[in-house]
């Protein structure tokens, strides 16, 4: 099994310009993975299934993770010039303060890609990670789909896509997959509130119930009009 | 098998679902198939469009019993989802169990004792199968036999779910592993009861065999009923049976020899004609592979302890990282993905749940059939609805 870096210096072979990262995973595991730009990963990703030495033809597991905004404080060291008024005389002093500065470290959505090789089965114990990064979490969340390629990711990216909020541009069949059609959020963000009303959906049933309305209304009038109609001769008489 | 040596590979569109031009020119019939068909065992619908009888168009829709599984447990801590692992494919839970535990350990590193291993490779074959004998049981129901293959599968899990309660204390939602080991350790006496179960199952599984894998009219029904190439199974992510029934040599147990599994001695069974039949007949096999495990592994279990004592229980806090852990569930490959921040809970929890990657080819198998085998293509996926909306 090659290691990612081995991985990283192949792509970067057949793939001019790919523009892959390798990012590395402090944890136990040791499963580091590969930051691919959304422009060439297309072409990143056909490389890894159609290489005859990688053959990554199996794409086990999508799914997508949101980083928020961050809001970092540091502490910084700050020299500034004050006038104080030192034994009656007015002076320019230099001083050292500390300053709290707080950024704002914009947040993503990122979606990870866990790839095996079912051609090379007796070398791959462990996946081979591949992570693409949306530009923020509101407008710009689009990543390319990578359905045309492994067909697994059908099903996956549409969850993503659901849960989320990341647009697959080039997915065949891009529609919720778990949530109902009229849903508005995306449940699995980090920020997403949960309504006050679990039972309330908004399903087809209250137009039904307005047009059931109507319609009650509308024979109300008619069975009063015919009775009134009845009534005619016998006041008649 | 040279998976890429086929030509028609990297044309584009090739691993779609084919067009099907309705014959003559009436209109089509669409009927929803679901969300409660007797055929889908839960809440699961199938949208279909018929000319005839023949199936023009089949979108699966998802989501009736969606409970978002997966933001729950980040909200709780690391081993409060253990339970909820159970009610995922609440058939097995024991592998759901064992898959979580090994994403976990995969997570922090942790070492299983010998015993543990050696229980969770009991337990987990026990739990393959009663789900392949019951799975097997549900198939020939769709059928029309209703009830009596399905009753005979019935009496052997139960014997096996009391096994399960003897030792967990529950039948079906059993979380029974923990971080680094098992809950409770096996008695003397429950292995012997587990040995005396063990020895019966292969006089259960002749007569189950005997009694269908020779019948006419589930030959007739089955062979050369939902075609899956091997070329279409492994780029659409298929696993377990069905891809080993589509003829590729997968099985997590062998390539990842995750636990002890290579210490045992068992076959992989193979399917030639990629249909219904071969799906059927991997699972009636993949127990007699199943059967052969377990009595090595009742054979050579150790003493010892069954969990790891250096194993940090209260405090748990995972440093920062990731893993994916996987495992050969009766469905196919489960995993779990995790991320950690540090903190007690996990700040992405994924699970990877075979029964709804499965039915990604279910359009493509099911397309110009008759309605009829639709059913029939649909139980031979084998899936549970509680894994796949989650």
């Amino acid at each position: 099994m090659k290691t990612v870096e081995e991985i990283k210096a192949a792509i970067e072979a057949a793939v001019p310009g790919a523009g892959v990262e390798v990012v590395l995973n402090p944890g136990a595991s040791g499963q580091h993975s590969l930051r691919l730009a959304p422009e060439t990963a297309t072409a990143v990703a056909t490389f890894l299934r159609d290489d005859a030495e990688l053959a990554l033809d199996f794409l086990s597991n999508v799914t997508g993770v949101d980083w928020p905004d961050k809001e970092i404080a540091e502490k910084v060291k700050v020299k500034r010039t004050v006038t104080k008024t030192v034994d009656g005389v007015e002076q320019t002093v230099e001083e050292t303060v500390d300053e709290t500065r707080r950024r704002v470290e914009p947040g993503y959505l990122e979606a990870v890609y866990h790839l095996f090789s079912v051609e090379k089965k007796s070398a791959a114990a462990e996946p081979v990670v591949l992570r693409m990064r949306t530009v923020n979490r509101s407008d710009q969340v689009e990543l390319p789909s990578l359905t045309p390629i492994w067909r697994s990711a059908e099903f996956q990216e549409r969850e993503v896509f659901d849960l989320f909020g990341i647009v697959f541009t080039g997915h065949p069949d891009l529609r919720r997959l778990l949530m109902w059609d009229g849903f508005k959020d995306h449940p699995m963000r980090r920020d997403y509130v949960e309504p006050d009303d679990f039972e309330y959906e908004p399903t087809a049933h209250d137009a039904v119930l307005a047009r059931a309305a109507a319609q009650q209304a509308a024979s109300k009038a008619a069975s009063q009009a015919e009775s009134l109609a009845q009534e005619g001769p016998v006041g008649g008489q | 098998m040279t998976v890429h040596a086929q030509d028609g590979e990297k044309l584009e569109g090739w691993n779609r679902p084919r067009l099907i031009e309705p014959a003559g020119d009436g209109d089509l019939l669409e009927v929803a198939m679901g969300p409660h068909h007797p055929s889908t065992h839960g809440v699961f619908r199938m949208d279909v469009a018929l000319d005839g009888e023949r199936v023009i168009l089949l979108k699966p829709v998802f989501g009736y019993l969606h409970r978002n599984h997966e933001k729950i447990a980040e909200g709780v801590s690391y081993l409060a989802s253990m339970p909820y692992t159970d009610r995922l494919d609440y058939i097995c839970s024991l592998t759901n169990n064992w898959a979580y535990a090994l994403a976990v350990e995969k997570l922090v590193g942790q070492e299983v004792p010998e015993r543990a291993e050696y229980l969770r490779v009991i337990l987990g074959e026990m739990t393959r199968i009663v789900n392949h004998s019951s799975s097997i049981g549900f198939l020939i129901q769709e059928m029309g036999a209703s009830g009596t293959p399905l009753m005979y599968a019935f009496r052997e899990r139960e014997k096996i779910l009391d096994l399960f309660e003897a030792l967990t204390g529950s039948r079906m939602m059993c979380n029974y592993m923990r971080f680094g080991g098992c809950r409770v350790d096996a008695t003397p006496a429950w292995l012997d009861g587990v040995r005396k179960v063990v020895a019966a199952l292969p006089g259960f599984i002749d007569e189950f065999e005997q009694l269908l894998r020779s019948n006419e009219i589930l030959m007739a029904r089955t062979q050369g009923v939902g075609i899956l190439s091997p070329q279409l199974a492994i780029n659409a992510g298929i696993t377990g049976p069905m891809l080993r029934a589509s003829g590729v040599n997968y099985d997590i147990r062998r390539v990842d020899g995750y636990g002890i599994y290579n210490r045992f001695n068992f076959r992989v069974p193979l399917g030639d004609h990629w249909d219904v039949y071969d799906r059927f007949m991997i699972r009636m096999l993949e127990m007699r592979e199943s059967i052969k495990i377990l009595e090595q592994a009742l054979k050579d279990i150790p003493g010892g302890p069954i969990m790891d004592p250096k194993a940090k229980i209260r405090g748990f806090r995972p440093k920062p990282g990731e893993a994916y852990g996987r495992i050969e569930g009766p469905k196919g490959e489960l995993g779990f993905y995790l991320i950690s921040d540090g903190g007690p809970n996990p700040y992405r929890y994924r699970v990877r749940p075979p029964s709804l990657i499965n039915l990604t080819v279910l359009e493509d198998m099911c397309l110009g059939t008759d309605v009829a085998d639709v059913v029939l293509i649909f139980g031979s996926v084998d899936i549970v609805l509680g894994e796949v909306d989650r």
